[in-house]
């Protein structure tokens, strides 16, 4: 751009309107500087305004050779004379302004390359990631749509679109067969979101992938219908999406009758499905002492299967004594857990009749390929239940999955559907108190051994035990105030001050910043509509969902696992 | 001052010392000289330079000029008594080499050779300092001039110069630009430059 077209940029009446007036594709400056680690950077030039430049933006670098893709992620006010700031020149003559904009006071924005673009925007071509900064003098230019289109992909039969990036119109999609094969996080504190990206994310693996999810859904919002206390409205979730191919399990058939909810079955767990172990995550929230979590290991041993249910019926304190002089553990030990367990007794869901086999039922739907949501009803308020209940289900499926993984390796049959499991309040089964010894940690670090991820959602991530979070492929993060949650969120992630001053950016609803595995490179988004009729109908009408015939696929593949 | 030297082309004085940065020619008529800060050439081939300083005395060092006017009532009446006040005294003019012709290029920078001396000094028309002016590679041999109040001729030159500009304002901001770039490291003296360049 020469000088005077800048200038009459600079003072067209439609650029003070307009907030974003720097077109993609139009060029931004040249660079000046930089590196690798901390990002090259850029002296703006011509009309283009550090104010129309916001963090988190995308620039693409056209070096000697190469064409470099990167992010905005400094924005900066340079001068060339540092009595600039002690004797500041006299601006009420416009030409002494605009001599010295540009010139000695000049806006400068670092961009970090991250990616290597092909020669010509939208020609075809691999990205490779960026292990080297352009030249001296290279010319930056804000991301064309074409640009941006090419590296976060478009709609396909792997690709799912989650949003567009925050001042650009061009969609941002998620490589989903990606993201599957890893743990998941969908991070940010209440109110901003979470729930509508993670029912928008189950859509997609839904559509897009193999695996089935099964969600255990605190407060009812994934299976028929969610609320968007935003808008005051309720929105249809994804048993009213995507009908058969989601079961709605339920804790609570009260609850759902009462709000005219259907649903498919009703889960009912036996006192001996209950183990130690699910008792240990638990012990925080009943509160438990050390020394009674390790006393319940002794407990089947005494009692054998039905162990918990015969420690309840234990009564008075005689008898508890007693009980505790036979296990070698203190009275006072055993007193306390059994007043802790008697929570337990009080769930209606725990039974020691007849379960209906209600997690073989839950296997059954998962291997034919249906997604599964356990909505906990009035169960969701209580912490206690919720962990216990996800805690037996989810061992005894991983159990099973282990089982079909390591028979399929054994004779080269089919592997189950990998299985996505999302839990809400995941700082509660991952802290690092009990995270190494319980089976959502073990799940979280054993990764895609057996099949089996988990997609947590949590608004605590610093909670989360770091060995956990090191391990979550993508990180979907709406906005965090707390430093050591943002901390917990961006550790190990390859410029994270540059993803914090985004992530700090973000607006408190819709907005997220996601990077990891699914990503080419971290992108915050506007995360997509959802709630409308048209956004219903985008949703189901994706170009690449999967329809019947491969549902016929994967129930062929059932007959091998579960048959 | 005549007026009608920035715009006719014609000769205006004739150069009577010369380095290869500076010169010094004498004019035709007694304050003959073009403006301070007046773009000129001189020779051919053409070296262009700007008016940075001009002195009207005796043209003999030894004998000063007098006072003569305690019986007249104007200036111009001491002058049209003493007639030949106009041969005893000269009006010179001294410029800084801003640029030359080579060939039909106009370069900003030094000329490979000074102007001879009895080089005819012209006052080139408005279309010539436009298009010697295009560029403003130049401001830089001025700006760095070892003349004093050099800050004031800048001015001057480009305050002369915007004028022959189809957009006088467009130019004086591509120069102050221009004087940004060269003076970005003091902004002290930017400010006064560009003070001075808005006073005229």
């Amino acid at each position: 751009m020469s000088f005077d077209e800048a200038s009459r940029d600079g003072n067209s009446p439609e650029r003070a309107a307009d907030t974003a007036s720097i077109e993609p594709g139009s060029p931004l400056g040249m660079v000046v500087g930089g590196s690798l680690s901390e990002g090259v950077e850029v002296k703006l030039e011509g009309g283009a305004s550090v104010e129309d430049i916001p963090v988190g933006s995308y620039a693409t670098i056209q070096g000697e050779h190469r064409r470099f893709f990167g992010m905005v992620s400094e924005v900066r006010l340079g001068y060339t004379d540092a009595r600039l700031r002690t004797s500041p020149p006299d601006v009420t003559d416009p030409l002494v302004a605009r001599a010295l904009q540009g010139t000695v006071a000049y806006g400068a924005v670092t961009v970090r390359p991250r990616l290597v673009l092909p020669p010509v925007a939208g020609a075809g071509g691999e990205l490779a990631p960026a292990r080297t900064v352009p030249a001296h003098f290279s010319r930056a230019f804000k991301a064309s749509d074409a640009d941006v289109a090419q590296v976060f992909g478009s709609e396909d039969e792997s690709h799912f679109v989650v949003g567009t990036p925050l001042d650009m119109e061009t969609k941002v999609c998620l490589d989903l067969q990606t993201l599957v094969q890893r743990s998941n996080g969908v991070f940010g504190k209440s109110g901003t979101g979470k729930s509508f990206l993670t029912r928008l994310l189950l859509i997609g693996i839904l559509q897009k992938t193999k695996a089935v999810s099964l969600v255990f859904d605190m407060h009812s919002e994934y299976g028929w219908q969610g609320s968007d206390a935003e808008r005051g409205r309720q929105v249809k979730a994804l048993k009213q999406l995507f009908g058969s191919k989601v079961t709605v399990f339920t804790m609570d058939e009260e609850h759902s009758r009462r709000r005219r909810v259907p649903f498919d079955e009703v889960v009912r767990l036996g006192f001996d499905e209950v183990e130690p172990e699910d008792i240990e995550v638990l012990a925080q929230a009943l509160g438990i002492s050390s020394a009674g979590a390790q006393a319940v290991y002794k407990l089947p041993h005494h009692y054998g299967k039905t162990w918990l249910q015969q420690f309840l019926e234990v009564s008075g304190s005689a008898a508890l004594g007693e009980l505790a002089d036979q296990l070698g553990e203190h009275p006072q030990t055993i007193a306390a857990l059994h007043r802790r367990l008697e929570r337990l007794g009080r769930m209606p869901f725990l039974t020691s009749g007849p379960t209906g086999d209600s997690l073989n039922r839950l296997l059954e739907h998962l291997g034919r390929g249906t997604h599964v949501v356990l909505e906990f009803g009035k169960y969701g308020s209580s912490l206690d239940a919720y962990m216990l209940v996800a805690n037996v289900l989810t061992r005894r499926i991983h159990d099973r999955y282990v089982e079909l993984v390591e028979r399929a390796a054994g004779d080269n049959s089919a592997a189950p559907n990998p299985l996505v499991i999302v839990i809400e309040e995941a700082h509660r089964f991952l802290s690092p108190q009990v995270a190494s010894h319980t089976i959502f940690g073990t799940i979280a670090r054993e990764m895609r051994k057996y099949n089996v991820t988990l997609l947590v959602v949590d608004q605590r991530p610093g909670d989360i035990d770091p060995e956990v979070m090191s391990q979550v492929g993508t990180k979907l993060c709406c906005l965090l105030d707390d430093e050591r949650d943002v901390a917990a969120v961006m550790a190990g992630a390859s410029g994270g001050r540059e993803l914090r001053a985004v992530l700090a950016g973000l607006e408190s609803r819709q907005q997220a910043l996601i990077f990891g595995d699914a990503v080419p490179i971290p992108v915050a988004v506007r995360v997509r509509e959802y709630g409308s009729e048209s956004s219903y109908d985008e949703l189901i009408r994706h170009p690449g969902a999967r329809r019947a015939p491969r549902r016929a696929a994967a129930d062929d593949d059932d007959d091998d696992l579960f048959g | 001052m005549n007026s009608d030297n920035g715009q006719t082309g014609d000769k205006v004085a004739e150069v009577v010392e010369a380095t290869s940065t500076t010169f010094t020619a004498q004019c035709y008529t007694l304050y003959g000289a073009p403006p301070l800060g007046a773009l000129i050439r001189a020779g051919d081939p053409p070296v262009y330079a700007v008016v940075h300083n001009v002195t009207t005395a005796a043209l003999d060092p030894g004998r000063r000029a007098v006072a003569r006017g305690a019986e007249e009532a104007t200036e111009d009446d001491v002058y049209r008594s003493n007639p030949q006040l106009a041969r005893l005294l000269a009006t010179h003019l001294e410029a800084l080499v801003v640029g030359y012709a080579d060939g039909d290029r106009l370069r900003q920078s030094l000329p490979p050779a000074p102007p001879r001396i009895h080089a005819f000094v012209h006052a080139p028309s408005d279309d010539e300092v436009v298009r010697f002016t295009d560029r403003l590679d130049f401001l830089r041999l001025l700006v760095r001039a070892p003349v004093p109040a050099i800050d004031e001729v800048l001015g001057a030159c480009l305050g002369l110069v915007a004028a022959c500009h189809a957009d006088p304002e467009g130019f004086m901001v591509r120069a102050g630009q221009a004087l940004a770039g060269e003076l970005s490291t003091d902004v002290v003296r930017l400010n006064a430059v560009l003070t001075a360049v808005l006073r005229r």
